[in-house]
């Protein structure tokens, strides 16, 4: 099993939050993980990247070689297309649709969105939207985990165990807030 | 032993606390702050009483851990690259006086500035001083080396350096660590005159330390960080430190069969070198940072066998990475999409509600009114204070060096000189400056824009918090040019005139404008 995922975002958005998560499950399932951050000037409202990656096998590089990612899974839209040079021939984006807008020369969404289309397969995500549905506009990164869940090579029972694991010291409502937030991520990609 | 989930600098906080450390000193510093962090935070050191609690800077925080070796116990001290040249002082002559306790010296070095000044590389201070370096290559190798190193350390009683770059201190993996010792005893050193570095002493010590150097040499020549792995052919490569990462990765990505010299550990061995090399028609030398070996292997006369950064088979500067060595090593890779045009950049910034912000906004109204508009800045968050809409400082150079740099510049008959600096840069390197200011009476405004923590690197505990007003009037600064402001909307006639006002004093002044970072009140909620 090899999978080679960069995670994108805006910084303070919490990106961290789903690698975190992934990393979990692949732990759990005695994988070995790599995955690199981004600390520092950038997090201060800059763009922020994460390399994540999956092998049973030894990994290498701490960055995922140009060409070679899987998925380019992004919280922000714009976001998702920085990373373009990475992503492999038959490689999916999948973003959210929000845009976060804290620059003067953001693009039009309608042509933003046109262009990821036109990039890649992909699957746009109302990330807001589901957030909100599932209880907790928090939740935004755990739908974006959801709606990449498909694409992961990890069981999805695997993955709603990672997720409680990681909200449990915030107690069983927070757990099955994010449990319903990851379902209806997931179900937006199975729908599409 | 268990295994844990580790940023590379982690894994050498964990290995420091299971190596028995008594002590981590530092300074926050990208990328190297998650060190301390993450011992402030361990359990395991709280219950064995591990001190951690932030420096001043750099220096003080080198010195504090040579005191704890001299008193016999192992200490870590950790700092980003540029760290090292404010504890420079202390570090080359830990190399004189030698240590008693292991004393690991952790430097994680930036290439490619992510969040620096520049992309120098320690490995040269490591050479400089001529103590052993040790580079790992990957989050498992840093907890293990580590280890290694305050073994090694007390062996050869000399201090050791651990060199991460920034790649490896914030990439997570899984790290298995080994059984915890206790910490040493305390057991002063009784050979003091090691420790005065009185010239009689210092020729003595600097003499012993060159005859440590085949020693040093004969550890790298056995150490398991140091190994070739075999392969095929007339070419070959040696890399160094996370280097190797690339390099492998390329090799099995692509089925190549070329033989490795992984290095890891300086200085360098000579015999392992030499068999290696004299094989090889072609040799790519994989460094991340200066080209540091590789000008050593070419020679003043420049070999051509030896390629690399100075010859463009490798860019000259930044980080490395798996297509970069794989261009090196002639492999064709597929051609990637490009960034789409429509990507505009998307800089960091101040936060919003930052009270830099409102800061700002008065320097630059207070600004307004003179012909001449500089501002001395400084290291921090408000150093985005020079970008679009602000535009607000012209400086920043080093730390402190806003204070200092505006003196110059008065002294030279500048008018207004402003200087601006953070509450936790100013008592890392401003307030001797200040000092200097006072004592030349110096026409200069000093802002101190004090949000009551670090907070560029993630909002770590400031040492001045609460006596900024005080230190300035301690050292001598008017009473009466001591102005408070806080830094709001509301505020911002008031605060342009205050400046105006300091401005025009002909001696030294200091507003402390103080309002708290919206980050760290937001991590307390």
């Amino acid at each position: 099993m090899n999978k080679n995922i960069i995670i994108s975002g805006v910084g303070g958005q919490g990106i961290l939050t789903i690698a975190s998560i992934i990393d979990l499950a692949a732990m759990n399932l005695g994988l070995n993980v790599k995955q690199a951050e981004v600390h520092g000037m950038s997090q201060r409202g800059g763009a922020v990247e994460s390399h994540l990656r999956l092998s049973s096998d030894e990994i290498f590089s701490d960055l995922i070689p140009e060409g070679k990612a899987d998925l380019i899974l992004s919280i922000e839209p714009m976001e998702s297309l920085r990373y373009l040079p990475f992503l492999s021939p038959g490689g999916v984006i999948i973003t959210a649709t929000e845009p976060y807008v804290n620059i003067a020369n953001y693009p039009e969404e309608e042509k933003l969105l046109g262009t990821i289309a036109g990039s890649a397969n992909h699957v746009f995500v109302n990330a807001d939207l589901l957030a909100k549905e599932a209880g907790s506009a928090k939740s935004y990164n755990v739908v974006m985990l959801g709606a990449a869940a498909p694409y992961l090579d990890i069981a999805t029972e695997e993955l709603e165990k990672a997720i409680g694991m990681f909200f449990n010291r915030k107690g069983e409502e927070m757990v099955n807030l994010n449990i319903k937030a990851f379902r209806l991520g997931l179900a937006n990609s199975l729908n599409e | 032993m268990n295994k844990q989930l580790l940023l590379g600098a982690e894994a050498i906080a964990q290995a420091a606390l299971d190596a028995g450390i008594s002590g981590v000193y530092a300074y926050p510093g990208t990328p190297s702050t998650e060190i301390t962090q993450f011992i402030q935070q361990s359990l395991q050191a709280r219950d064995s009483g591990v001190r951690s609690k932030w420096s001043a800077n750099e220096k003080t925080a080198y010195e504090a851990a040579l005191g704890m070796s001299y008193a016999g116990k192992r200490a870590l001290v950790c700092m980003k690259h540029v760290g090292l040249n404010v504890a420079a002082d202390a570090f080359m002559n830990s190399a004189i006086t030698g240590v008693h306790g292991g004393l690991v010296v952790v430097v994680a070095d930036d290439p490619s500035m992510h969040s620096s000044q520049n992309e120098q590389d320690s490995r040269v201070y490591g050479k400089f001083a001529m103590i052993p370096v040790l580079e790992p290559s990957n989050q498992q190798e840093t907890y293990d080396i580590v280890r290694y190193a305050f073994d090694l350390s007390e062996d050869i009683k000399l201090p050791v350096l651990l060199r991460i770059p920034t790649r490896l201190s914030h990439s997570r993996a899984v790290v298995a660590g080994a059984e915890a010792i206790p910490q040493n005893q305390l057991a002063p050193t009784q050979e003091k005159n090691r420790w005065i570095l009185l010239p009689v002493n210092a020729r003595k010590g600097y003499h012993s330390l060159l005859e440590k150097q085949a020693q040093l040499i004969i550890l790298s020549e056995f150490s398991k960080f140091n190994k070739v792995i075999p392969g095929t052919g007339d070419k070959a490569v040696i890399a160094f430190g996370i280097a190797y990462n690339y390099v492998m990765e390329v090799i099995r990505t692509y089925n190549l069969n070329i033989p490795v010299l992984k290095l890891s550990q300086y200085p360098l061995p000579e015999k392992k070198m030499s068999e290696f090399t004299e094989k090889y028609r072609e040799i790519l030398v994989a460094e991340e940072g200066y080209p540091v070996y590789e000008e050593l292997l070419k020679g003043f006369f420049g070999d051509t066998k030896f390629r690399g950064r100075l010859d463009s088979t490798l860019p000259r500067t930044g980080e490395l990475s798996p297509n970069i060595l794989a261009k090196a090593l002639g492999v064709k890779t597929n051609d990637e999409q490009a960034v789409p045009s429509i990507v505009a950049p998307r800089p960091p910034m101040l936060c919003k509600g930052c009270s830099h912000r409102d800061l700002f906004d008065a320097l630059v109204g207070a600004m307004e009114s003179y012909p001449q508009r500089h501002v001395f800045g400084d290291i921090g968050c408000y150093t985005l204070g020079a970008l679009s809409p602000y535009n607000a400082i012209s400086t920043c150079v080093d730390m402190g060096a806003s204070v200092t740099m505006a003196k110059g510049a008065a002294d030279a008959g500048l008018f207004p000189a402003v200087a601006v600096i953070g509450d936790s840069t100013f008592t890392h390197s401003g307030i001797t400056g200040l000092l200097d200011a006072v004592n030349d009476k110096s026409a200069v405004t000093v802002i101190i824009s004090d949000n009551g923590t670090t907070a560029m690197t993630g909002g770590q505990d400031s040492s001045g918090s609460g006596k900024y007003y005080d230190i300035c009037k301690g050292i001598g600064v008017d009473e009466s040019h001591i102005r408070e402001i806080v830094p709001l909307k509301r505020n911002f006639e008031e605060n342009v005139r205050v400046m105006k006002e300091e401005f025009e004093y002909d001696g030294v002044s200091v507003i402390i404008s103080r309002r708290e970072c919206v980050q760290r009140i937001k991590s307390k909620e």
